[in-house]
């Protein structure tokens, strides 16, 4: 412990403040340690002080793991920043662990140099047994690269609230705030924002609960705690210096920070406001989408309607059905959940009805890792049906990109009368970031017209630009017809077995989706608009790949990134900036299924960079496959990217 | 809607039915067809608020038969697809028309859900006991030991019983008709489209191609009187050509009662409004060869409805907290502002 700040020098740095840009904080502990609450409060407190934020929230997959183990342990890593930020970041450089699990878990991914908070109650010998550490962590030099501050976090939390008589347990549950009071006096925080939000986070249960008084005990418990951690820090001078970092000069506007599947609800209810139909949400429990479906639940006053399906393809089959009755007929899911909708995805392809289906993607295949991130369901929304069915696929590059993406997804689908995909991730999910609050009027339109004239109308007879058929809903007297999923007479919609028809109607279906590549936004490229590398990524990789990217231009290098939020149908100019650069990565958290496409549509030899571990890509894996592209002074030679990470994840599991 | 009184010629539209000659959907077909002006006139429904909605199977080509809006979906599903459209649209009466294998074997679990859930549905399952559009397969409902193409020896399954099966799943409505009886299919059918939540209606149907005769031991002309039970509500149930003889229960066992023999018996009378499943349940699962076989009205009794009770919660949540504006929303709760200069307000 050669870094003990009583030992270093602290009373000639006392009132010493350091300036950062940036910090990556991880707060890891035991699943039933808070760790979720305390990094969203000193997220959202991160925020509301002006800082750009961006999260990675990582938990177990059971409930409730045995506490104290390694597969208990509970995470939550925040970046916050005086500049713009698109990523959770790399590598924390403060770790916060409440029991010796969840220093045995999170250690390796920690910066050298790297700052640990850990509880020193914790690190008894049943501590360590439950953690399966032969030593002490403290004491067996495998902390040594890094600066440790141990504080009997869990005594100090009993003694800080054992004015108000609680039990044990429920005292000692105040030890989250006691860490979180700590964490806000090195980060030069002032207490009121801290406190409101206590208040705020109790409010709405003592609003529902039967007898409200009682929280008041557990507020004032939480108070306590909290300012008794930020009192012990400022006495004993936990660091020598504290760290200031300033406030991030984001766009003016009036932010609220998101996840990316509360962005995603909000964009659906967004839909719902702009088109003026309402909204059916039908959905069967699955992680990482159900809390899609516990936000839209909460929308009954505003006319949205969600079903707990029986199941995934009763989920569909609702959607579709709402479709055709004129609502905006939504199902959201999960990979697995996917494989079970896709026949009736299919037959919303052949009776084009504009239904949207979005996919919070998680590891595969089958159960799969339920609570971890992936971008392997891709080909499985491109191709994932029996014959030829093209749809619509769109994906968020962020958590508050999910908004807009989920309105776009409806402006597509209503415009051209077809299913969409929208291909989230569960680290967009669960992640978070500020979002600039839309004006309703700068959000665009989303026009609806239903046939109401029995002369003119054929049911798919196709509007000549856009080929989509008419929305006609039953209802409308005149218009009596049927749809299915039998093949379709082009324009009459009567069944037909014709050969040449259905060649017809099969290019029809292809043609409509390849149009829509006219009405939706070029790819833009960030950096040199030809040169040695372009970076191609689509979805969650999108702040990893810009940050990494900027660094190698930082650093001399010729290399430009673009990222995709269109994959079906891609974007008109993407061939021609593809041929602009005289090599083509594309970094995936799956095995190659961006990169297979765009070979085969543009036959460009991309390359690729595959990481399918669960966890998020990071920017130094990226700058290093940089490096061994392109070339750079700095470059480390160790080129296995993918062995790093499965080591990673090796060291967790044991 | 036009004053005009609808005919059976506006239901029917200008499609060739393509049923195999014979067929009993073609009499389910024409008392639909029959009924359908009946039923728009009494319950004062446009032609165009109805719809049709089927799965796939030889009945699943139902819709494109009625001159109504009409959707063919895919197999066992027709009722998911029926409820999201009831939800989005509670004004449209919405069929479903599914058969013993989309309706009990691919499509089971969704047929539970709807009935408990009591959506809006009426739902016709048509019963041939075989898998017709395949070409001749045991379905569910095959009796054990049917011998068909995949079941050359037999089947060694026990079969559902349709109606057990709905009384089980707290069904609102449940009915079971004789395709070729045709008065009773057109009761039948009314009453289904009167009834508030989901109408269940077993409708017996014979394929002459893969399983001709298959209810003939009680359908058939010669021996239907004294081997089917006509269920009337308040009365006892008394069937035979010369209305000799009674289904009773004595000491909680089905025996039948010779009027004859004994005069003097208590017979049970049957109560279609009963909450309680005992008496149907026992009526649904009569051994056809022991017993005349129940049909007509098994259940009908008022619980609430699937989509006004979704829409109560809209009311309700719209009194509580306001009719829901998006702006107010987003701008409510954690928000903080960013100006030009960056001067954090905090």
């Amino acid at each position: 412990m050669s870094n003990n700040p009583h030992e270093s020098g602290a009373e000639q740095q006392r009132s010493l403040t350091q300036d950062l840009d940036s910090v990556i904080i991880r707060f890891a502990g035991d699943s039933g340690d808070g760790i979720q609450v305390t990094g969203s409060l000193f997220t959202q407190d991160s925020a509301a002080f002006g800082h750009d934020v961006s999260t990675l929230p990582d938990y177990p997959a059971e409930i409730r793991a045995p506490a104290g183990t390694r597969a208990g342990v509970s995470s939550f890593q925040l970046n916050f920043s005086s500049g713009e930020i698109h990523t959770p970041g790399d590598r924390p450089e403060v770790l916060v662990a409440l029991n010796p699990a969840a220093v045995a878990v999170h250690k390796h991914e920690l910066a050298p140099g790297g700052i640990i908070i850990l509880n020193e109650d914790a690190f008894d010998k049943i501590g360590l047994a439950k953690a399966k550490l032969q030593n002490d962590p403290r004491e067996d030099g495998t902390l040594s690269e890094f600066q440790v501050f141990p504080v009997p976090i869990s005594t100090l939390t009993l003694e800080a609230v054992r004015e108000l008589g609680l039990g044990k347990k429920q005292a000692s549950l105040c030890k989250n705030m006691f860490t979180l009071g700590m964490v806000a006096w090195i980060y030069d925080r002032p207490m009121d924002g801290l406190l409101k939000q206590i208040d705020a986070m109790f409010d709405k249960k003592k609003r529902s609960a039967t007898e409200p008084e009682k929280y008041d005990v557990l507020i004032e418990a939480n108070k306590l705690a909290l300012r008794a951690g930020f009192n012990y820090a400022d006495t004993i001078e936990l660091f020598a210096s504290r760290c200031r970092i300033g406030r991030s000069a984001l766009p003016a506007g009036t932010y609220r920070r998101v996840t990316g599947n509360e962005a995603t609800a909000l964009g659906f209810l967004a839909a719902a406001t702009v088109s003026g139909r309402p909204l059916i949400y039908a959905s069967y429990p699955i992680t990482p989408a159900s809390d899609i479906l516990h936000e839209l639940s909460r929308f009954r006053h505003f006319g949205i309607l969600t079903v707990q399906a029986e199941d995934e393809i009763a989920a569909i089959g609702m959607a579709i059905g709402a479709a055709y009755g004129g609502s905006l007929g939504l199902t959201g899911t999960s990979g697995p959940g996917v494989a079970l909708k896709s026949e009736a995805i299919g037959l919303a392809v052949m009776t084009e009805l504009p239904v949207v289906i979005i996919n919070v993607q998680r590891g595969g295949p089958s159960t799969g890792l339920p609570t971890k991130t992936e971008q392997s369901d891709l080909l499985q929304a491109m191709y994932g049906r029996n014959g030829e069915s093209p749809v619509v696929v769109l994906a968020p590059q962020s958590p508050a990109d999910c908004f807009p993406i989920a309105l776009e997804a409806w402006r597509l689908a209503i415009r051209y009368m077809t299913p969409v995909f929208v291909l989230s991730d569960g680290y967009i999910a669960n992640g978070s970031e500020p979002w600039r609050i839309p004006e309703l009027s700068d959000l665009p339109a989303i026009d609806v017209t239903f046939p109401t004239d029995p002369d003119t109308f054929k049911p798919y007879g196709r509007n000549p630009d856009t080929l989509a058929r008419p929305w006609a809903i039953p209802g409308t007297p005149g218009l009596e017809h049927r749809i299915g999923g039998i093949e379709k007479q082009d324009v009459t919609g009567d069944v037909s077995y014709d050969s040449a028809n259905h060649q017809r109607m099969v290019d029809l279906r292809r043609d409509k989706i390849r149009r829509i590549a006219d009405d939706i936004a070029p790819i833009e490229v960030d950096g040199p608009e030809n040169g040695e590398l372009l970076v191609l990524g689509w979805g969650s990789t999108y702040g990893a790949i810009h940050h990494a990217t900027r660094n190698a231009r930082a650093r001399g290098l010729s290399v430009a990134a673009a990222h995709l939020r269109y994959l079906n149908p891609l974007p008109a100019n993407l061939g021609d900036v593809l041929h602009r650069y005289r090599r083509v990565l594309i970094p995936e958290l799956n095995s190659g299924q961006l990169r297979m496409i765009v070979r085969a549509e543009f036959l460009v030899d991309a390359v690729g960079l595959q990481k399918i571990s669960g966890q998020p890509l990071h920017m130094r894996e990226i700058e290093q496959r940089i490096a061994e592209l392109v070339g750079a002074p700095n470059a480390q030679s160790d080129n296995d990217t993918n062995r790093q990470d499965y080591t990673d994840v090796e060291h967790r599991t044991h | 809607m036009s004053n005009i009184a609808l005919t059976r010629q506006d239901f029917t539209p200008d499609t060739e039915v393509r049923w195999c000659p014979g067929c009993g959907d073609y009499a389910v077909l024409a008392q639909m067809q029959r009924v359908m002006p009946k039923i728009c006139e009494e319950m004062e429904i446009p032609r165009e608020n109805i719809v049709f909605v089927s799965g796939i199977g030889c009945s699943s080509r139902f819709p494109y038969y009625m001159n109504t809006f009409g959707f063919h979906t895919i197999h066992g599903r027709a009722t998911t697809v029926a409820t999201g459209l009831q939800l989005a649209r509670p004004e449209l009466q919405v069929w479903v028309v599914t058969g013993d294998g989309d309706g009990l074997s691919i499509g089971t679990n969704h047929l539970v859900h709807c009935l408990r859930r009591n959506v809006n549905l009426k739902i016709l399952l048509f019963n041939n006991r075989i898998y017709g559009l395949t070409k001749g397969q045991y379905s569910p409902t095959s009796q054990q030991g049917k011998r068909t193409k995949s079941s050359p020896m037999g089947t060694i399954e026990q079969p559902i019983n349709p109606l057990s099966l709905a009384i089980t799943s707290e069904a609102t409505f449940i009915a079971r008709a004789v395709a070729t009886d045709t008065r009773r299919l057109q009761d039948i059918l009314l009453r289904a489209a009167r009834h508030r939540g989901t109408a269940f209606v077993e409708i017996l149907q014979n394929c002459n191609v893969f399983n001709d005769g298959a209810f003939d031991s009680f359908t058939a002309a010669s021996v239907r009187d004294d081997r089917s039970l006509y269920l009337e509500h308040g009365k006892p149930l008394i069937f035979g050509k010369n209305r000799d003889r009674a289904v009773s229960l004595r000491r909680g066992t089905p025996e039948i009662v010779n009027l004859a023999e004994h005069p003097d018996e208590r017979l049970m009378v049957f109560n279609e409004a009963s909450q309680k499943p005992g008496i149907i349940q026992i009526l649904a699962q009569l051994n056809e060869q022991d017993f005349p076989v129940p049909l007509g009205v098994f259940r009908s009794i008022e619980r609430p409805v699937y989509d006004e009770l979704l829409r109560e919660q809209v009311e309700t949540a719209k009194q509580h907290l306001g009719v829901g504006d998006f702006g107010r929303y987003v701008n409510t709760g954690d928000t903080w502002t960013v100006t030009p200069d960056n001067k954090n307000p905090n």
